[in-house]
């Protein structure tokens, strides 16, 4: 009794790493120096992993461990449990406090500061869906906690909170889906101090992308596959040293682990509308050997689709946030004909329905979250938070420069940048797992 | 811990709920739809057996009831911090079953009006006790306004120990049927809202009379009156609230009714737009539609793309009003999230039924299917309880902090 952790737990821990941590104040975050431009800068294709580490490969003893879920709570509620309440005021001050005041220095490097990275390290990000046997922190698995963290952190800014995500995502679609051999060779360098960067790659760039017919194929070679095809969204993916990427085996998808160092594995940078501090990157298969993650079962890969989605979806939700806070803020101090802007109907009911649909999305999210962590069925409730998430997302993220006027349509407020990274969230797959 | 899942404790009453709509309120919804001010008698026995269950405590707020916000849950267990799933949840979720079978039904139960919502919300325990049994109807709006409840012309004049009522209600719902009307009307048209109290008059008292009946775009099995209030005597007992003028209070208190009512209504429009999407389903499927949840929408048909939309649309009105029920059980301050819903909700139940007689071609708009009446039905839940437009005030004022003088 007194060693398991329950899912109540899991704030404890995380509470205890950053305890044990240099504060976000310690760090000096809140004055980032600017880094020099180069990711955008940088042209065409070029092998991946330059800097990255050889994962030895590790042989387990054959049953791979995974986190357990918890039962059918059957009451209606609303409240975060005491731990997840922890765990997301921890997240909030740091998206507060890190995320936002660095979001547009972020943009400009295309990429999120090293510091900001270790950061999440420090406070156990890329560990919440790791299994406690394997270095994680807690022996039951909580999709809702991952929606609360990742949409307190899109509060702060979506670019940055993708970047802290990815490796997160790998960890998780490792944890969850992978072989003990897998777990054993990749998850330590997750669960220490150093985490890599790591994307989980989806998307490929071609209109109507469906994830489910994929035009990257993968052929059996030897002991394992070879993968040709041409991917994107990959987050981070110059800096990347493992990749999990979504291949057409006998014609039907799987995921797939691909070393950066490996042969015929080559990135470009992928400037983007929005999304610039997640340093999105194109990856290129040329012949590149890979591992079939686990048994390649076709409904983990529905899983991790899935899963993806209802990361997005909690993302636009803290973006979203953002945007009614600041117009409500505009819209009273703003003033026209002599009166605050907010006395007119029209410009009050766009506001009113910002957050009439903003509640209505978080709520389909939350359903659909808590229906995986009680290992119901919750195709449809993604499915459903994706649309209204897609929809709604957009739609709050264009009122929100609407309501400014030409304000909104400059780099002076954010609200222009968060139009930018709401169009992503309909159309990305992968890249974050919760 | 977050789950927003239907209550383990009403999973059996909803089914249950669900098959009583199907048998008596479904079974007749064509009936009366063309029969319009016939009375539906079937639902008298349909009346008995909620009488029943309430009696019994079994009720679960199966009928159209309203919420005393001061006493414990049916479980009578004084649980703090406990996380509840009372009265106003079970009343939503029954009333959402309900209409999927027929709002003008569920409106015209027996003993179910918005008058015996008000009367069980605020009335003493004496009051209680004295109009126990009665089936009452709400008389709010006048000829001279609509969403402006402050306007009131009708007036109450004391008199010895009564009061003297004269004006003219419109809109009256169950006016014709039900055997009291609670009327809202002022003591004193100089003080304001402050002044408009409401009175329970029963429907023998001499000087109150039915002008005529409505005939109405949508739910017709219901009846909606016109009230003609001509010198009617009412004692001074049938007051509801306190019979004084209270300038600070306002209408703070007969205002806060509408944050349990609003909910029912989006409820209404939940139940009424989930019958739609159920039956559109059947019908693109037997089309050869398939609607798969993983696939991206913008690969899949315009139908089904369609449909996905509005299931998630109608997803997010179901979930805004368990959430206004939820914070009301919980005790909880729900205004803002009660107009959240009933806005959400009505406007999606409108939007949905509407888009689905268009998908469904001329079967949807004949006769022959339900949904060509569930788009009429639909209609009035945008508008009845405070229009989508008060909604999203209400929402405004309170999201942005202002007066009713400053946002008008």
């Amino acid at each position: 009794m007194a060693s398991r952790k329950d899912p109540m737990g899991i704030g404890l821990a995380v509470l205890n790493r950053i305890a044990s941590s240099p504060t976000i104040d310690r760090l000096g975050l809140r004055k980032q120096s600017e880094k020099a431009v180069y990711h955008g800068t940088r042209a065409g294709f070029q092998a991946a992993g330059a800097a990255g580490r050889t994962f030895k490969k590790v042989k387990g003893s054959g049953k791979p461990a995974r986190q357990s879920s918890t039962g059918d709570s059957g009451v209606f509620d609303l409240t975060p449990t005491e731990d997840q309440q922890m765990i997301v005021g921890v997240v909030a001050e740091f998206a507060d406090e890190v995320l936002r005041p660095g979001a547009e220095a972020a943009e400009k490097t295309d990429d999120t500061p090293k510091e900001v990275l270790a950061q999440t390290t420090e406070f156990g990000l890329s560990l919440l869906n790791v299994p406690e046997a394997l270095g994680g922190l807690s022996e039951e698995r909580s999709a809702t906690t991952g929606v609360l963290v990742a949409e307190a952190l899109a509060y702060g800014d979506m670019g940055q909170a993708v970047a802290c995500l990815a490796p997160s995502a790998v960890a998780t679609a490792i944890s969850l889906w992978g072989s003990d051999e897998q777990q054993q060779t990749y998850l330590p360098a997750f669960t220490g101090d150093d985490v890599p960067a790591a994307a989980l790659v989806i998307s490929e760039p071609t209109p109507l992308f469906d994830p489910f017919e994929l035009g990257t194929t993968a052929t059996k070679s030897g002991d394992g596959y070879v993968l040709t095809g041409l991917k994107s969204g990959a987050v981070r993916g110059l800096e990347a040293e493992l990749f999990i990427v979504s291949a057409a085996l006998e014609g039907k998808p799987a995921l797939f682990v691909v070393e950066a160092t490996a042969e015929g594995v080559s990135v470009a940078a992928d400037p983007s509308m929005g999304l610039r501090a997640a340093g999105l990157t194109r990856l290129k298969l040329d012949g590149a050997p890979a591992a079939l993650l686990g048994d390649g079962a076709e409904d983990d890969y529905r899983e991790a689709i899935r899963l993806a989605r209802l990361g997005w979806s909690a993302l636009a939700l803290g973006t979203a946030k953002a945007v009614l806070d600041y117009t409500k803020e505009y819209v009273v101090g703003r003033e026209a004909f002599g009166e605050p802007i907010a006395y007119r109907q029209s410009v009050a009911f766009m506001v009113a329905n910002i957050a009439i649909e903003l509640e209505g999305m978080r709520l389909v999210t939350l359903k659909a979250a808590s229906r995986a962590e009680q290992r119901q069925s919750y195709a449809r409730e993604v499915a459903l938070a994706r649309k209204l998430a897609a929809e709604y997302g957009m739609k709050i993220g264009t009122d929100g420069v609407q309501l400014l006027g030409g304000h909104g349509f400059v780099k002076e407020h954010p609200v222009e940048r968060w139009y930018r990274d709401l169009r992503a969230v309909g159309l990305m797959e992968g890249a974050v797992l919760v | 811990m977050i789950n927003l899942d239907t209550p383990k404790k009403f999973r059996a009453f909803v089914d249950q709920a669900n098959q009583v709509a199907d048998n008596f309120l479904r079974a007749n919804s064509r009936k009366y739809d063309l029969a319009e001010h016939a009375y539906p008698k079937e639902l008298d026995l349909l009346a008995s057996l909620i009488d029943g269950m309430s009696d019994s405590g079994q009720g679960q707020g199966a009928g159209a009831a309203g919420v005393r916000r001061g006493e414990d849950d049916a479980d009578g267990k004084k649980a703090k911090n406990k996380v509840k799933n009372g009265t106003n949840m079970s009343s939503v979720l029954s009333v959402i079953e309900m209409c999927w079978g027929d709002v003008g039904l569920l409106l015209s139960m027996p003993r179910q009006g918005l008058g015996n919502s008000a009367i069980a919300s605020v009335a003493t325990d004496e009051q209680l006790e004295k109009f126990k049994g009665t089936w009452s109807a709400m008389a709010i709006t006048e000829p001279s306004f609509g969403s402006d409840s402050a306007a009131i012309k009708t007036t109450a004049v004391k008199d010895g120990d009564h009061y003297v009522l004269n004006g003219e209600k419109i809109f009256v719902t169950s006016g014709d049927r039900a055997d009291s009307v609670v009327v809202w009307a002022t003591l004193d048209k100089s003080l304001g809202r402050a002044a408009i109290k409401s009175f329970v008059v029963s429907k023998d008292t001499p000087g109150i009379r039915v002008e005529r009946l409505e005939h109405k775009l949508g739910i017709r099995a219901s009846d909606t009156a016109v009230i003609v209030l001509d010198n009617c005597r009412v004692h001074e007992s049938n007051l509801l609230g306190s019979p004084e003028v209270d300038v600070k209070q306002g209408f703070a208190g007969a205002m806060a009714t509408f944050d349990n009512t609003r909910p029912l209504v989006a409820g209404m429009a939940v139940g009424c737009a989930r019958a739609s999407l159920e039956l559109i389903r059947e019908l693109l499927e037997k089309a050869g539609v398939d609607i798969d949840y993983d696939r991206p929408a913008t690969s899949q048909s315009y139908a089904a793309a369609t449909f996905l939309q509005m299931e998630a649309d109608w997803e997010a009105a179901l979930l805004l009003t368990l959430e206004a029920a939820w914070l009301a059980d919980n005790r909880k301050p729900n205004s803002m999230e009660a107009s959240m819903a009933k806005a959400k909700a009505g406007r999606v139940g409108n939007d949905i039924t509407l888009k689905c007689v268009e998908l469904a071609g001329t079967l949807g708009y004949s006769e022959t299917e339900f949904l060509e009446k569930w788009s009429r039905d639909s209609k009035i839940l945008d508008i009845f309880e405070g229009t989508q437009q008060i909604q999203q005030l209400i929402v405004a004022r309170r999201l942005l902090n202002l007066s009713s003088t400053q946002l008008k």
